[in-house]
This record gives C-alpha cells, structure tokens and sequence, in this order.
C-alpha cells in the first residue's frame, strides 16, 4: 500500500523534497498543495524577472509521478482525522504531513500601507512592473539583502529610487558600521538616495513621509521589512510554535505532532528561523531522509550571504564578530575588509568583504579550521593555493551543502573535466554560482590537466597563442610552430591559428601559406555536404531583400539545379553546388550586388531583425537598420567561434535577440545590449551588459566585447560557454567593457576599427585572383571533369544526394568491399 | 567497411612504361595540402608533405563514404605526417593509408614521385 504525502506549500523547500523523495523511489504518493498559481520557482533569482527572465525559465521541472494542485491554499489541518482541507472544499487524508509554507514580508503598521507593494512572488512582480510603467519615483523600505535587491530593481525599471532604513546604516545585520559607510557610497554610486537611521511615517498615494517629517515623491513603495514565518495553519491546528513565530522542530524536522514536519523559511529549528535558502534546502534533505526511514539530523546551517545587487560586491560569512580581527578599509577605492580570528590568530571565524568579495569563496570553507596563511594574506590574494589545501569534510557550496571530499569523489569517480561536470553530478555550483571559482581549484589540484594545451603541437591555450602571435608580430603557421610548438600541425591547432591570423588582419584566408591551415570549408569558401558537394549562403543583411534579388537567387538555383531551403538565420541556402561550380555560380551573385555569405568558418553567421518601428505598430526602433549596419559591420569578422546576432524593436522580441552571442532590444530610451546567448546544444539566455544605450554608445561596447572575447576565449567557445567560464563573470565583463577597467578599451577599439576598414569580400576576391580560382576543380589533372561520384535523386521536386556507396547497397553499381 | 573504387569509369589516361602515369606539375600542388587526381577509374589524393615528398592515397573516405580526402588538413601526429578526413576529422596516415582513430580501417596508398617537375603516380 503507497503511502499518502501531502505537502502544504509548492516554493523552493518543498520542491526540493520532492525532487529527493522521487529520487529515491521512496514509496509514497505525494500530493502538493499550493496556494500560488504556478508551480515552484526559483525564488532567489526573482529579480531576473524584472530584467527579462520569463517565467518558465524560473520554474523547477516537477519531479514524475509528483501530484501538484496550484491555486488552491490550506485552510485546515484536522489532526485528529488526519486530513487537510482547502479553500476550494478539497479534504485530502495523508499519512505524513509536511508543512513548507515558506514566509510572508513583513508590512509596518503604517498607516497608509495598503498603497504599497511587497516583493515575495512572480505576481508581486507584475504589480509592481504595471505600476512602474506610469510612476517617475519609487520609494523601498528597507535596506537589507533584500532592499537593496528590489531597490536595484525598481532602478533597472527606470524610476528615481530612494531606501528608507530605520538602522544607522544598510544590510544591519550582515556589515558592521565601517562596512556599512563603504556600501552607502556603493549604494549611492548607482544613483540610488538612502535615508539611514528614520523610520517611516505614512504611506499616501504618490509619497511617503519619513518620522522626521521628510516627504519623499513616490510612485511606487515597496516594503521590505524582512519577514514572517507563515505559521498560521500550525498555529491554529495546536502545533508548538515559537514565541517570535515559526513552526517549532525537532533535529529530524518533526513538530509536535509526529505525524507532521515542518521545513523551510516556516520551521523553526534549534531556535532559528532561516531566512536563506541554502538551510532550506538542508532541511528538505533531512526530511526526505527521515521520510524514507533514515535518521538524518539538520545540524545547523551556514549564514553567509553574497549580495547580487549589480555592481556592488558584498559577503559575510561564518561569526560576525570574535576576539581578533583584522581590518582593512579603503574608502577611496570603496573596499572594506574585516576577517575575525581566534584569539590565537590561529582559527578563522568569520568576515565581512565590501566592494571585492573576490575571497569569499575560498574563505568561506575555512571557518572553524585553522589559517592556511596570516590574515593580512588570506585578505589580499594569496587565497589561490587554498584550494588544494581544503580538507574532505569543508563545504564548497553552501547553497546545496556539498563538500569538497565529495567533489573530488566526482572528479575521480565520475572522470569530470570541467565545472558543468561537477554541477550536473554534485549540484555544486548549480545555485547562486558564488562557489565556481572554488570548484575550478579543485579540479586543478586533483590533477585534471585544465586541458590548457591546444593538441600535441602546442602547449598553449588558444589565448595564449592569439598574445604571442599579436604581440610578437608572428605572420605565419611555420614560424609559429617552429618557435613555439612542435611537428607539423593538425585539424585542430590549424584552423585555430588560421582564424587567429585572420582576426588580426593577416589578408585574404587564402594568401600563401595560410590557404594549407584552412578547413574545407574555409579552404573553399562554402559548406562541405556528406556527398563532397558544397552549399552556398548568400549574405542576405538583416534577412531584409528585395524582389529583384529574390528572382537572382532563384534563377541561379533553377539554372545550377541547386535545391533551395528558407534557413534558420533569414536566409536562403543552396545546396548541391560541385567544387567547379563554386565560382560561376558567385560570379552570378556578385554581379546581381549580392555576396555569398559565412556559413563556414568561425566567423559572423547573421544579424536578424524582426520588422521593427518601419512597420510594426508595436516597434520603439528600426531594428532592421540596425540589424543591417552590424551586419556589415561585423561580417568577415574570425573569431574562436561562430557568432550570431539579433535584433528586436522592442520587448516582445521577434528576433529572438537573447539567444544570440550579443542581441539588442529597442527600448524607449536607445537600445539594451544583451551578451552570451546561445541556441544550439546548450542553450542559454543571453544577459543584459548595458541598458538604454545610444547608438554610438552601443556599437562601442559590441566592439569592445567582441574583440575582447576574440582576444581571450578557447579555440571553439561560443561566447555564452566564455561568459560562464569568465572569473567574474557578467560583473567583471562590465567592467572591462563600459568602465574599461583593464585600461584596454582604446585597443580593442582600434582593433575593431582596423577589421572594419579592411574588410574585403572573399568570394568577389576569389574570383578576381587566377591562382586561388585554380583550386576549384574536382581534378587537377582534368580540370572539365566533374566528379562521377556525386548523384542525386528527386525528392519533393527537388534533388537529394545519393552517395555512390549507397548506390551500391542497392545493387545499381558495382562497388569493392574489402 | 568499404576501402575500395568503384569501377564505373572509362579508363582515361596515358599509361607510360611501367604504369606510371604522369598527373600535374609539381608546382601546382599547394604545400601541405591535397590535390585530388583521376587516374583512369581510380580517384588519387595526391599531398605535397612539408619534406616535400609527394604522397598518393585514396580519394574515399571510407567513414562518410564520400570522395574527399584530399580536402582534408594536412598535417603530423607524433612522427607520421598525416591528413584528417574533411567530413569527421578521422586521421589518415599518408605512409600507410591506416586510419590512426581506428585500427580497422585502411584506405589505399598508391606509389608518387616527382620526374622533370612532373608528378607521376603508379596504380596497380
Ligand atoms: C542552414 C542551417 C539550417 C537550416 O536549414 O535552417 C544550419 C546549418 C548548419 N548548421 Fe546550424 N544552421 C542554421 C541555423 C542554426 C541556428 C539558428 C540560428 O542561427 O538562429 C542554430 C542555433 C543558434 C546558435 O547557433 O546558437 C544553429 C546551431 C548550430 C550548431 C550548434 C552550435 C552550438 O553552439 O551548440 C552547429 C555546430 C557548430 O557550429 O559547431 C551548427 C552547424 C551547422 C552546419 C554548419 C553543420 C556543418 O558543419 O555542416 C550546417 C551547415 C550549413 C550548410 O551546409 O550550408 N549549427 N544553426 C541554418 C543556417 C542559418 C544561416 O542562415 O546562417
Ligand atoms: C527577491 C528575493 C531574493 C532572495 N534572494 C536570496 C538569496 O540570494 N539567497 C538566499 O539564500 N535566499 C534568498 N531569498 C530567500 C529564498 O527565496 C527563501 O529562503 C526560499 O524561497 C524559502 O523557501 P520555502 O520553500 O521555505 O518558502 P517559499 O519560497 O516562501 O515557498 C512557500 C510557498 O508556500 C505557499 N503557501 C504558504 N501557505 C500556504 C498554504 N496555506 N497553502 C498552500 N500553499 C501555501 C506560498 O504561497 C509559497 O508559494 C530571496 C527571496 C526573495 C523574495
Ligand atoms: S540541426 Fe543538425 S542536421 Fe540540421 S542543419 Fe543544423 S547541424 Fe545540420
Ligand atoms: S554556493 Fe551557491 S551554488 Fe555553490
């Protein structure tokens, strides 16, 4: 007989249970019961919502088999009976109960307070981004974690915001005061106006008033006051709860009825009541366990907290006080540093980092356990060795408490190379991602070679050897590898270093020595088909075209008998063209204005646009326009792989921009670049570096990222795997990018400049040059003959490839079979 | 798995003394890339070594069952000088036709050298 389940409340915690339960195969039938209308989400990223993340993105895939009634909350627990009842009139028995009925914000007795917003859910989201669209001004209160975080929100949703916190300084409960002066000038740095050490009067509709009698204008007032366990259901049906709130557990996450747990922000747990999700999470874990039998504890959790907030780099971990500490402040910098120790010095305790949290991860498993350095060093670098140091039993991530002996478990167990690895076995580093520097440490020191060599002819990363070919001056393959590699080359250190050459402006791809480093497909300047046939992609701008050549590619299809296919980029690819044919039929296309396109090489594919303001009663801008002038831009444009672009007039997002390597969304006020987007085998969403740019401002920063990523990324990495990979990642990128913090920005602007200046039309090239157009035979020894081999079938009124093996197969022609 | 030639051609070319058959000048053969040939039926992928030798082996790759070898890059694995099918990359070796990815697979290696500035090549 399967055992009844019924969990109350569908937010992080209970998923989590679930997902374990069903992993296990423990047995049950498991019902949840949810008061929001849509299935569990990730609630730490609800912030991303606001700049673009839809929904679903957010949202955990429910486990199989899981039974899930949305919409719909508990209104009773009838203990005796063991049933719970909903506001809909559902009665549902169960045999275990657990409660996950997370938190509800907090609201001050103020009067006026039903004018404001709180920010817990996706639909507080909507309210919110409905009520921006016609405010100037918005007003938070509270400037924890939390209120920094819908601040920066309100912000990104283009009002004038200001914080209202009643402690003498921000994030009270995780900076100390030094700390907290350093945060506000951070804080302030954005553009954001605090009002420290005030409570709050009244909330009216369009301002609120501060106790000292301050009127701030306010379109928009959100509080975020902290929170509440949601403990009525347990309140009422007789449960413990705490004196402060909180629905009282034991170590195996019981409440006082031993037929109903309690997990999540709504236990309270050796007197606390977590408010972060990682405990959550750690709580879920010992229920599973103990549903399933077992007699897990929940020990406690780690406090420490990163904040996200864009641009301002804050950490606490482990004790937020002890006997010694070492601090370090820099106000004109914006950094301020604070470790406490042990009285011996010899043990760490905790800290505090504003403005670098760059430590954070290495320092983080540390607490509790001796110094591997003195304070001074651990602060200041000198972390990159910890890595190998840390002992089996430290926890990397926090988030989904794993340790490091069971990440290097994974490393040698499972043979993992690289981070997503590691993220898929363990979970480490799947959450707030605040540990992946650490994880890269120790898949170094366990000994996986960071497979930093290219191929057996060099031992150096694509990076490397793009710095030592610009820096000094090196022109050719050979001088390279006999300098700084070994033997002859291959198909992977080849194109490599072809593409390097040609971003740093080394002429046509098949100048001298360069056409032998070409792949096929640069080698002939079109795509190789599984027949040894070729296809041909005409650059369509923007995949804006007229009539006119429309029919050009049409009578050259028909006059070659090239089948024809509407691609995915907004083009028209023409497949089936033999080696000979190449030239005549880009002859054809060049005198009709066109250019054959890149479908090969690692280089820019397209730009597409959607219709844009020209046409669409919705559009803000001429994405089209745009679309066109970055495609010509860019066009010819090698880099260590394919790039694609996209361009959207305006926020529904025709072009499908953030899928691309770098997307541009029209706004009202210019355009928002977005960077690292990918379809293909891994997708990924792109992130928005810089909003609202102008034009010029725009195509400075594109500029800038590309060269930039051509400068620094693996041979093969399309620019969303690089993001992820980039230290710093999406932060350190805006740096280098809009604050040009490397002091490289005028460099790579000219690189990009000199790019643009020299591009030339292969093809138009191509034809133009006897001694290229000798290769575009099927012999060399009877330049008229096309090869016998390639046949081709009809399919659809078109022709399809045979190859001759086949044709074997099938008893038309004889073939040899060894 | 197929290595061989189809035999669906006229055979085309002037057969000198002791069957070697003289295919292109030396010069037109780009270094370190291939070159493809047709000797009577018989498709021949010629490539100009960086030692500049001359070196002839099949012109089907026998993975994809396309006839493209000589497109592929040329190169070195170790001491073996090398060229990588265009379609999947597997590694040919240029002395021995063997397949360096998988043991049991060979293609055929025919006999080149250079007369006058002329290569010629010898198929049995
Ligand atoms: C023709 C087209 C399919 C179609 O009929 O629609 C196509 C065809 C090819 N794609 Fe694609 N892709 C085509 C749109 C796409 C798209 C959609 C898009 O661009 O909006 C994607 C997903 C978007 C992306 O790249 O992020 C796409 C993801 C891939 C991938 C996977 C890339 C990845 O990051 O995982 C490959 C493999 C690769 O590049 O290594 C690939 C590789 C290829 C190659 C080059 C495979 C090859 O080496 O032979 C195909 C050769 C084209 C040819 O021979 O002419 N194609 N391919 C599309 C050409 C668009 C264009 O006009 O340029
Ligand atoms: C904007 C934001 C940013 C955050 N950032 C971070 C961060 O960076 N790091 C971090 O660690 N934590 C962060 N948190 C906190 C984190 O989201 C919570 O710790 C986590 O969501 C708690 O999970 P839970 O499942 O216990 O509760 P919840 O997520 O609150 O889910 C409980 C669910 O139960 C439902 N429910 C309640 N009562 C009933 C009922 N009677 N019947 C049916 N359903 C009911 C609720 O509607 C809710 O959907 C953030 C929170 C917010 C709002
Ligand atoms: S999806 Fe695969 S088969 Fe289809 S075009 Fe792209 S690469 Fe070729
Ligand atoms: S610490 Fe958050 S994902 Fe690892």
């Amino acid at each position: 007989m399967r055992r009844n389940l019924v969990v109350v409340g569908h937010g992080p915690a209970a998923h989590r249970l679930t997902e374990l339960l069903v992993e296990r195969g423990a047995g049950w039938a498991i019902t949840v019961l949810g008061e929001e209308p849509r299935p569990a989400y990730d609630r730490v990223a609800l912030t991303s919502y606001l700049t673009g993340t839809g929904a679903d993105e957010l949202t955990y895939p429910v486990p199989e088999g899981v039974e899930l009634l949305l919409g719909d909350p508990v209104t009773e627990i009838g203990r005796a009976a063991r049933t719970v009842t909903t506001r809909g009139g559902r009665t549902l028995p169960y045999d275990a109960l657990v409660l996950a009925t997370g938190s509800s914000p907090f609201v001050p007795p103020v009067p006026g307070a039903e004018h404001a917003f709180v920010y817990r859910t996706l639909d507080d989201l909507d309210a919110i981004r409905a009520a921006s669209a016609g405010a100037r001004t918005g007003v938070v209160v509270g400037g924890g974690l939390l209120g920094l975080e819908a601040a920066d929100a309100l912000r990104s949703l283009g009002l004038e915001t200001h914080i209202v916190e009643v402690a003498p300084w921000l994030m009270p409960r995780q900076v100390d005061e030094g700390g907290g002066a350093v945060l506000r000038r951070h804080v302030e740095g954005l553009g954001l106006t605090v009002h420290t050490g005030v409570p709050l009067a009244a909330v009216e509709p369009g301002r609120v008033t501060l106790a000292d009698g301050t009127a701030i204008d306010a379109g928009v007032v959100v509080f975020s006051a902290g929170v509440r366990p949601r403990d009525e259901l347990a309140r009422a049906a007789g449960l413990d709860v705490g004196e402060r709130g909180g629905i009282v557990v034991d170590a195996g996450m019981r409440t006082s009825d031993p037929a109903i747990y309690a997990i999540g922000e709504c236990a309270l747990a050796g007197g606390t009541v977590y408010g972060l999700v990682a405990p959550c999470f750690a709580m879920a874990e010992v229920a599973a366990d103990r549903l399933c039998g077992g007699t897990a504890e929940f020990a406690g959790a780690d406090l420490s907290t990163r904040l996200k907030l864009l641009g301002v780099d804050v950490a606490q971990f482990g004790a937020a006080s002890g006997p010694l500490d070492v601090t370090f402040m820099d106000p004109v910098g914006g950094v301020y540093k604070r470790l406490f120790v042990s009285d011996d010095a010899q043990t760490l305790l905790g800290g505090i980092l504003v403005g670098d949290a760059g430590p954070y991860s290495a320092l983080r498993p540390f607490v509790g356990r001796p110094l591997a350095g003195t304070p001074t060093e651990l602060l200041f670098g000198g972390t990159a060795a910890l890595g190998g140091d840390l002992p089996d039993d430290a926890q990397v991530c926090s988030c989904n408490n794993v340790t490091a002996g069971r990440v290097r478990e994974a490393i040698a167990g499972e043979g993992l190379t690289d981070v997503p690895g590691i993220k898929a076995c363990t979970r480490a580093g799947a959450t707030c991602g605040s540990c992946v520097p650490m994880l890269k440490r120790l898949l170094a020191s366990s000994g996986v070679a960071l497979g930093k060599a290219m191929c057996e002819h060099f031992d150096h990363s694509r990076a490397e050897l793009f710095d030592i070919i610009r820096v000094r001056g090196i022109r050719t393959f050979s001088e390279l590898i006999s300098a700084h590699g070994r033997g002859r080359g291959c198909d992977v250190c080849k194109p490599a270093v072809a593409s390097i050459l040609a971003s740093l402006g080394a002429g046509h791809i098949l100048d001298g020595e360069q056409a032998a480093l070409q792949d096929t497909n640069d080698h002939f300047l079109a795509n190789i088909q599984r027949n040894g046939t070729y296809s041909i992609v005409p650059r369509i701008p923007g995949g804006e075209i007229t009539p006119e050549k429309l029919i050009v590619i049409g009578e050259v299809a028909r006059d070659f008998g090239l089948y024809t296919k509407i691609t995915g980029g907004q083009r028209i690819d023409l497949f089936g063209a033999r080696v000979e044919q190449l030239p005549v039929i880009w002859k054809r296309l060049v005198d009709a204005g066109f250019e054959s396109g890149h479908a090969y090489g690692k280089a820019l594919r397209t730009v597409k646009s959607c219709v844009g303001s020209t046409w669409c009663r919705y559009g803000v801008q001429d994405s089209v326009g745009l679309a066109i002038a970055l495609e010509l831009r860019y066009r010819g444009l090698r880099a260590p792989h394919k790039l694609k672009s996209a361009v959207s007039g305006c926020a529904r997002e025709c072009a499908e921009a953030r899928g691309k390597d770098f997307g541009i969304i029209a706004t009202e006020g210019g355009w928002n670049l977005y960077v690292g987007g990918n379809g293909g085998f891994q997708p990924r969403h792109a992130d928005l570096l810089a909003a609202d740019l102008r034009m010029d401002e725009l195509i400075r920063a594109i500029d800038r990222f590309l060269m930039f990523y051509i400068r620094t990324a693996d041979r093969l990495q399309r620019t969303s795997a690089w993001l992820e990979s980039l230290d710093g990642g999406l932060g350190y990128l805006r740096e280098v990018i809009i604050d040009d913090s490397l002091g490289i920005g005028a460099d790579l602007d000219a690189a990009m400049e000199r790019h643009v200046g020299s591009y030339q039309d292969e093809w138009a090239a191509t034809l133009a040059d006897p001694d290229k157009l000798r290769r575009f035979v099927s012999f060399v020894n009877a330049p008229g003959t096309p090869d016998p081999t390639i046949a081709f079938e009809t399919e659809r009124d078109q022709i399809k490839p045979v190859l001759i093996t086949e044709i074997g197969a099938r008893g038309g022609l004889e073939v040899t079979r060894a | 798995m197929t290595t061989g030639r189809p035999d669906v051609l006229e055979p085309g070319a002037v057969e000198t003394a002791r069957g070697w058959v003289p295919v292109c000048d030396y010069a037109a053969l780009t270094p370190e890339r291939g070159a493809c040939v047709l000797v009577g039926p018989h498709q021949v992928a010629l490539f100009r070594t960086f030692d500049g030798r001359v070196r002839a082996i099949g012109q089907l790759d026998p993975f994809s069952g396309a006839y493209v070898l000589s497109r592929g890059i040329v190169g070195s694995r170790g001491d073996r000088a090398t060229v990588a099918s265009p379609m999947h990359k597997q590694v040919f070796d240029l002395e021995t036709g063997a397949c360096l990815d998988d043991p049991r697979v060979r293609v055929p290696v025919y006999d080149a050298r250079v007369r006058d500035g002329r290569v010629e090549v010898r198929v049995p």
